[in-house]
């Protein structure tokens, strides 16, 4: 079986995997990393969501052979040197979560946005397809404004 | 002004005869008005009083959740609360906390009883108690009802444990209060915003082996034969396949074929790779269209209106809905031992759910260990625990440990389901003439739904069983009476309509249902709720107006009074655009909410603003209580605008969430406020399900207004197209990026 090399929150890693697999169970299954959920495995939930490079990427439909030598950051290294990044900051500010399934792939998307822009519109919000079922997009709208702010 | 209307020492009620503008007027010139609580009485209108609800409606007086209450009492000093050392109070919760804020709730209500600060109470989530018998099911909106009057004694006893007298000082005046009522955050939010939260999933239980399923073609199908099986086991990584065994204690094992393997990612390959011949299941040729036929027919003929009056009279459909919680069905369970199993999955009936997997692995209830795990949602889903009989039975078969979970699309077409529901409603209604200003006579709805599964009973195996007599019959006199007891204590009207009934006509269909967020409520009082418009209309009444003068009880006319100034009820709005306005009470709450529609394109609706007002009585933390009630909404847009199954040939044709479309970032209103009504002393009422019932009605209410249309069959909005995944198979593997 191949030996896949990357970067996950900083730590290199080596695991034995098909380079077909999906990150996502490389991460879940291989090296224990459970932040990035599954939820529906077709790119659609976004549950899955983490960085590569910096930029969202769904795991589910992510070649782990793709990120080879490259960083991938899930929820886990978001906060630096024990510092929550602001986007968590604002997330338990405006207290978004209810079941909080769905949140790690939802802050991952919103570090993301404000990557891209640092003061979204309501369009670039709508954008953000990732799902949540409890219902907590009201604050998560709310927490990213607060982010841009504490970001600015 | 009769001095009924006066409130103490608040601004005015509105005018009895209020007409639109006349409202608008008052909701503007009156902002704080809507401080205006508890104004209580009846509106001292000249004209015609509303008549009396006959009979008179007894779920005011009894309800599920006190049922639910007064079955888990006895046992309630069973719970564990302990006192350690460290003054810390640490609280085994016999609950499942799904997301709705249970356990910080609980744990403001124990801090302020024993008076320390919050940071020094601890939840746990309670493995499954069976000496707890009735007093560990999560439903109908119970768990705050059920533990408030106990929280006293609760802490009381696990002081004098600690060697300390009872304690004394707690303050009962609201305005005293250290913990309740302040805006208070998750206690696990930290856990959820650094990944550090634990789904069953995510638990590292040694030797557990990832399992996925391919299930049938038709629900509730069956497996014929497993045509490739020594290839698919030579497949990288797996280890075994195995059919899922027939049969089941309290209610069937889902059927299907399991694939164990050393990935997630392995064994959805492997799952793919199955040639599998399927058999028929019990809705085979079973459709939409044959599925509301049966209903239509189940539904006997309402009575005729009286003589002189106005019938309004009109039919609904509610299909299917999928609780799609984000979190699919999951277990995990070590049965590899033959006098042993232990169990982790979120379940909200876990002494039930360990008592029939003992019976189906020939164990006795003693021998299973159940942990509850806290879960990514659940929305009624959880009241079964099918994916822990699964994963038993692939556990016993293969001598390993099975760490379940469903495919997504599994979970839409192979779960459990809101029925599919058609309502009938006749309304008799006495026109306005000159002198008088007409009234409401009578009010009938009848549903004809397909049979609820209430076999999970009170969460334990005698009332279970009890409901599933015979074994594996869907539908049995015992479930036929949890349902329509189910159906009684829960649904009711605010209003004053005269001879007023809803009734319901259970299908004997073998579909797999189970409860969904607020069961029969949502849909019912949605339909009513449309009706009291077009009630309104004929009478020539402006439709809150109209309902300040019906309801019944003086909070529910506070919360519509309260809502209807700060939204502006009334205000002039664009074309295309309309306000809708509906009112509801349930689990001793009461909710009033005022949308802002935009029907433009009235095949793409989309909610611009939601203004709710919510009295839950003594709110204990009024941050999750917004959150329900965001909740609420969102349900409201998926059920009424947005989405519902589509069943052919006995099965679902959705397999994720851009085909069963559930609200998303877009979808939801940039405009939210919600109104918390202050305390004033009445016990905490129902949450978690109460706040979804208004907003769906003003909805409704507000599309009826903006396109002329009425509101008939939901969802309202174009439903997507797609080309579904074939029956008995998985979506394939998406093309990587």
């Amino acid at each position: 079986m191949p030996t896949q090399q990357f970067n996950v929150n900083g730590q290199a890693v080596s695991v034995e995997a098909p380079s077909e697999m999906a990150l996502l169970w490389v991460l879940r299954d291989k090296l224990g990393i459970t932040g990035p959920k599954y939820g529906c495995g077709v790119n659609v939930c976004k549950a899955c969501t983490c960085l590569v490079n910096g930029r969202a990427v769904q795991t589910c439909v992510t070649k782990v052979s793709s990120v080879a030598g490259k960083q991938v950051t899930t929820i886990e290294g978001l906060a630096a040197n024990g510092q929550l990044h602001p986007v968590q900051q604002a997330w338990l500010e405006m207290d978004v979560p209810q079941c909080g399934f769905c949140q790690p792939g939802q802050i991952m998307a919103a570090v993301d946005l404000l990557k891209r822009t640092r003061n979204p519109s309501d369009a670039d919000i709508d954008a953000i397809e990732n799902m949540c079922r409890c219902g907590t997009y009201g604050r998560i709208r709310a927490a990213i404004r607060r982010a841009a702010s504490l970001m600015a | 002004m009769n001095d009924d209307t006066r409130s103490p020492d608040g601004p005015e009620a509105p005018p009895a005869t209020l007409n639109r503008r006349g409202l608008l007027q008052w909701a503007a010139a009156t902002p704080a008005a809507t401080a205006a609580l508890g104004l209580g009485a009846a509106p001292a209108t000249a004209h015609a009083l509303p008549l009396p609800l006959t009979p008179p409606d007894t779920v005011d007086l009894y309800d599920v959740a006190d049922s639910i209450t007064q079955t888990a009492a006895p046992t309630m000093p069973l719970v564990r609360l302990a006192l350690g050392a460290d003054g810390v109070y640490r609280f085994d919760m016999p609950r499942l906390e799904q997301g709705t804020g249970i356990a910080t709730a609980l744990a403001m209500m124990i801090a302020e009883e024993a008076g320390v600060p919050l940071s020094k109470v601890q939840v746990s989530s309670a493995d499954a108690q069976q000496e707890l018998v009735f007093n560990q099911i999560t439903g109908g909106s119970s768990t705050i009802r059920s533990f408030a009057p106990f929280i006293p004694a609760l802490v009381t006893a696990a002081r004098a444990r600690a060697g300390l007298p009872p304690q004394a000082g707690t303050p009962r005046d609201p305005a005293q209060f250290k913990v309740i009522g302040r805006r208070t955050a998750k206690l696990d939010a930290l856990d959820i915003v650094t990944g550090r939260k634990k789904f069953t999933m995510d638990l590292d239980v040694p030797g557990a082996v990832p399992t996925m399923c391919r299930m049938p073609s038709q629900m509730r199908g069956t497996v014929l034969s497993v045509n490739n099986r020594p290839q698919v086991l030579a497949m990288p990584g797996v280890l075994a396949v195995e059919v899922i065994p027939r049969g089941g204690a309290v209610v069937g094992i889902p059927p299907g074929v399991a694939v164990m393997a050393e990935t997630f990612g392995e064994a959805w390959d492997a799952c793919n790779a199955l040639d599998i011949t399927w058999g028929d299941g019990p809705m085979r040729g079973e459709s939409d269209a044959s599925i509301f036929a049966k209903l239509r027919a189940a539904i006997p003929p309402l009575l005729p209106a009286p003589l002189g009056t106005i019938a309004i009279d009109a039919e609904f459909t509610w299909r299917a809905a999928t609780h799609c919680p984000l979190e699919v069905e999951c277990a995990i369970v070590d049965a590899t031992r033959p006098d042993r199993a232990e169990i982790w999955a979120g379940m909200q009936t876990p002494i039930v759910a360990a008592q029939s997997v003992a019976l189906e692995l020939g164990l006795l209830p003693t021998q299973v260990k159940a942990h509850v795990i806290p879960s990514g949602g659940a929305f009624g889903r959880r009241l079964f625990w099918d994916p822990v009989q699964v994963a038993a039975q692939i556990s016993r078969k293969t001598g390993l440990v099975c760490k379940l979970m469903y495919h997504r699309s599994d979970d839409i077409r192979h779960t459990r389901q809101r029925p599919p529901q058609v309502h009938r409603v006749r309304a008799a209604v006495v026109p306005p003439t000159l002198l008088l200003p007409g009234k409401v006579l009578s009010y009938q709805q009848s549903i004809g739904a397909v049979r609820l599964d209430a076999r999970h009973g009170y969460g334990e195996i005698g009332t279970a069983l009890g409901g599933a007599l015979p074994p594996l019959v869907a539908q049995t006199v015992g479930n036929l009476g949890y349902e329509e007891f189910f159906f009684k204590t829960m649904v009711h009207s605010p209003y004053h309509f005269g001879l007023s009934n809803k009734l319901l006509f259970p299908l004997a269909l073998d579909m797999p249902t189970v409860s969904y967020r607020s069961v029969h409520i949502q849909p019912a009082r949605t339909v009513e709720e449309i009706i009291v418009d077009e009630i309104a209309a004929r009478l020539g009444k402006d439709p809150a107006a109209f309902r300040l003068e019906f309801l019944r009880l003086p909070r529910a006319k506070a919360v519509l009074q309260r809502v209807a100034g700060a939204a502006q009820w009334g205000k002039a709005m664009p074309p295309g655009f309309a306000q809708g306005v509906a009112v509801h009470m349930e689990s001793r709450s009461f909710s009033a909410c005022v949308v802002e529609l935009d029907a433009r394109d009235p095949a793409r609706c989309q909610v611009t603003r939601v203004t709710l007002a919510i009295d839950v009585g003594r709110p204990i933390n009024p941050s999750g209580i917004e959150q329900q009630c965001h909740g609420g909404i969102a349900e409201a847009i998926s059920l009424v605008l947005k989405t519902g199954l589509t069943i052919r040939d006995g099965l679902p044709q959705e397999t994720s969430y851009n085909q069963y479309t559930f609200a998303r970032m877009r979808d939801f209103p940039k405009q939210v406020q919600v109104i918390v009504m202050p305390d004033l002393g009445e016990p905490p009422a129902g949450m978690g399900e109460v706040a979804m019932s208004a907003p769906a009605g003003a909805i409704a209410n507000a599309y009826a207004r903006a396109t002329g249309r009425k509101p008939r069959h939901f969802p309202l909005n174009a439903q997507p197209v797609f080309t579904p995944v074939p029956p008995g198979q998985l979506p394939a593997v998406p093309a990587f990026t």
